[in-house]
């Protein structure tokens, strides 16, 4: 019992803790409006589903206002330790509702055709949510490992959405086994991490790691909590279950788990190893080359090989998570900023492409072969125009967006003299121009196999060309995002 | 008396035993879904280990949330175990192909 | 040491012992006039199939997975029960905001008909 006793919070700490509540003020509200359309989507029939619809947007866009309005540079920690506001997770966390909003908007008569369009899909939505606003602001394992959790669950839940697809539900139990073997080596990292350091919070495992940097104990911790990250992103060689979800789940979902999720799991990364365990970045840093390396060669290569562009859109994704990880690698700030970068300007070229296949689709027809964008400038010039922004980003081709990503991350590769990495990274993106080419090639010169009109939901059309314009724009002024970000690393 | 290190290899040996579960079973995703449990429990058993043997408490209240969390995961893992039979009627892990490339 | 084990040890003597004691006592004493009522299988809530491993009823496991969740929230009401004289109205609320969240979902469980049996 004394041994409890000395843990006990005094009252003069539960006052603290109550004074620094508004500092989660958005975790709060999300979990309350969350809570709240659960309750109200039971009330609603099938007709008037379209108010669960409106409340989870309405919920993102009050999120982004409210953290708009309490953005804040300063770093400040809260209940004990667990919990950190600063201006990069405000930041990373403002782009997830904007995300998750497009998601949503994009995904409503997908779901509509499909009879999905249930209340399900916001809330899991939602939770998610809030499971990556908790990781972005972890500053210990405790709140890393529940926000993670929290987020892979209901992603687990979505794809299994479609109850009656066999493929839909088949990638979910890939999905779900995979995820769950990832956090057990996570948490098997982290609890020799604790065992090495004594502590879960991740500004006091800093100063014990730095004390003893060759700790045989932290190594071994280090590299089964990188296995785990490695996983969540996507990196090869854990990268097994990406292609499997991304072609099996509806691309409602798809959509999602190729996302914001991106964004959450960068988050987590920088927390761990760089809030955490900078001290030991001499070791994470060659593992991070081989698997950014091995990444970059498979999602690169193996995309080529594809027919199915969700399929296709999943080994992109590994390509760019190994852009992602060399941004990291650096241990330098330069690169971080460049990481973060690219993973915001990832998450909205990933939006357009997979909203690109969900406005082409309709009701019994997935359009998710690359086939079925042939010819697709003779039905519709201006969705092929965008669909050739969101493409050449991917590639990397100047002025879109995406070159400057892929610039910064290796201009910030060149600053600590790895320029025989920036060089790889260059040999393999222009490997993977190639397929990204050749969807812009089927879109032009290719003949349409069917030459009916899309019908897209108007809103849907105007949200895509917007993404469409912004990836332009974007690309024409690069320092909109990229001063933004520098702001706040 | 039980030292530290003894508690941490019998956690190592029954991460190993779960993660060979999970890899060389090819029969029946139940025992996948029994091999994750026994991981997590096996790193609750470092966790609390540790707790034990460094008298801080923190670890095993992350045992606390572990359990919580493998309880919900379990439950989804049965739900989408419980789908996957109603649309192929096998659980057998090596029937999961629908997908290549 | 090993000498703290002895009652162990004494208990799986005697325990084994009487188990055998009563197995062997019922073979040798007990009339044997087998019917097939009394040969076949009895187990509680099926049909007795010749196979051990045979299929459960897909609802059972609706239950056992809404029970697993519901169950968890003793692991953290046993500690939080156990301290709460010290830890005060902060700890009391705190405890019911996390009741109010389970409410929640119980809610849900309730009105989407996850616990009628039909």
């Amino acid at each position: 019992m004394e041994f409890i006793a000395a843990y006990l919070p005094s009252a003069m700490m539960n006052d603290q803790t109550i004074s620094q509540l508004p500092l989660a003020l958005p975790e709060i509200v999300m979990l309350c409006m969350a809570s709240i359309v659960l309750i109200v989507d039971l009330f609603l029939n099938d007709k008037t589903r379209g108010g669960t619809y409106i409340l989870s947007q309405f919920t993102l866009l009050a999120l982004v206002v409210i953290t708009v309005m309490s953005f804040t540079q300063q770093k400040s920690i809260a209940f004990h330790g667990t919990f950190v506001r600063d201006g990069m997770g405000d930041l990373l966390k403002i782009f997830v509702y904007i995300v998750t909003f497009t998601v949503f908007l994009y995904s409503k008569s997908y779901l509509k055709a499909r009879d999905m369009f249930k209340g399900e899909y916001y809330v899991l939505g939602l939770f998610a949510v809030l499971g990556m606003m908790v990781m972005i602001s972890a500053q210990s394992f405790l709140t890393i490992y529940l926000g993670l959790e929290l987020l892979s669950l209901c992603m687990y839940a979505l794809v299994a959405l479609q109850r009656d697809s066999i493929i839909a539900s088949e990638s979910a139990m890939k999905y779900f086994v995979l995820g769950a073997i990832a956090s057990g080596m996570l948490l098997y990292g982290m609890s020799m991490i604790y065992g090495a350091t004594g502590s879960l919070e991740l500004a006091t495992i800093n100063a014990e790691v730095m004390k003893n940097t060759d700790n045989i104990v932290l190594i071994f911790g280090l590299v089964f909590v990188l296995v785990g990250v490695a996983f969540k992103l996507g990196a090869v060689p854990f990268h097994m279950w990406l292609p499997d979800v991304y072609q099996g789940s509806p691309t409602a979902v798809a959509i999602f788990i190729g996302s914001a999720p991106k964004i959450a799991a960068f988050a987590m990364t920088m927390r761990l190893l760089v809030d955490g365990l900078h001290g030991l970045h001499v070791q994470w840093q060659d593992m991070l080359i081989i698997m950014a390396v091995a990444s970059l060669a498979i999602g690169n290569i193996v995309a080529i090989a594809q027919t199915n562009i969700k399929r296709m859109l999943a080994y992109s994704t590994i390509s760019h998570v190994g852009f992602i990880m060399l941004g990291i690698m650096t241990a330098e700030k330069g690169g971080y900023t460049a990481s973060m970068f690219y993973t915001i300007v990832y998450t909205l070229m990933a939006l357009g492409a997979f909203g690109m296949i969900m406005y082409m689709s309709r009701m019994g027809f997935e359009s998710d072969k690359l086939d079925d964008f042939r010819g697709l400038n003779q039905r519709s010039p201006w969705f092929a125009f965008i669909m050739l922004i969101f493409m050449f980003s991917m590639a990397g081709v100047p002025p879109f967006v995406g070159f400057w990503a892929k610039l910064s991350i290796l201009k910030a590769v060149v600053a600590v003299d790895m320029t025989w990495l920036a060089v790889t990274a260059v040999v393999f993106s222009i490997i993977g121009a190639f397929y990204y080419l050749r969807i812009i090639k089927l879109m032009y010169f290719d003949t349409p196999q069917e030459t009916s009109a899309i019908e897209g939901a108007s809103d849907l059309r105007v949200m895509l060309s917007l993404n469409g314009i912004a990836i332009l724009g974007l690309g024409l002024y690069p320092e909109l995002i990229m001063g933004l970000v520098i702001s706040v690393m | 008396m039980i030292t530290l290190t003894e508690v941490l290899i019998l956690a190592a040996i029954m991460f190993s035993i779960s993660v060979a579960g999970i890899f060389l079973n090819r029969k029946n995703l139940i025992i996948l879904l029994m091999s994750i449990e026994l991981m997590l429990l096996s790193v609750n058993i470092n966790f609390i280990a540790f707790s034990y043997y460094m008298g801080d408490l923190a670890g095993q209240v992350f045992v606390f949330f572990i359990l919580t969390v493998a309880a919900a995961e379990a439950a989804i893992g049965l739900a989408i175990l419980v789908v996957l039979f109603r649309n192929k009627r096998t659980i057998n892990v090596d029937d999961l192909n629908e997908m290549k490339g | 040491m090993l000498s703290n084990y002895l009652p162990v040890l004494i208990f799986l003597i005697v325990g084994g012992g009487i188990g055998a004691v009563m197995i062997i006592a019922g073979f040798v004493l007990a009339p044997h006039k087998p019917d097939s009522e009394k040969t076949s299988p009895y187990e509680c809530g099926f049909e007795a199939f010749e196979d051990s491993r045979m299929k459960f009823d897909v609802r059972y496991y609706l239950v056992a997975i809404l029970f697993i969740l519901f169950d968890l929230e003793i692991a953290f009401l046993f500690p939080w029960a156990v301290v709460l004289d010290k830890i005060g109205y902060f700890g009391f609320w705190a405890m019911v905001i996390f009741l109010g969240i389970l409410v929640v979902g119980f809610i849900y469980e309730w009105k989407k008909g996850a616990l009628e049996w039909e």
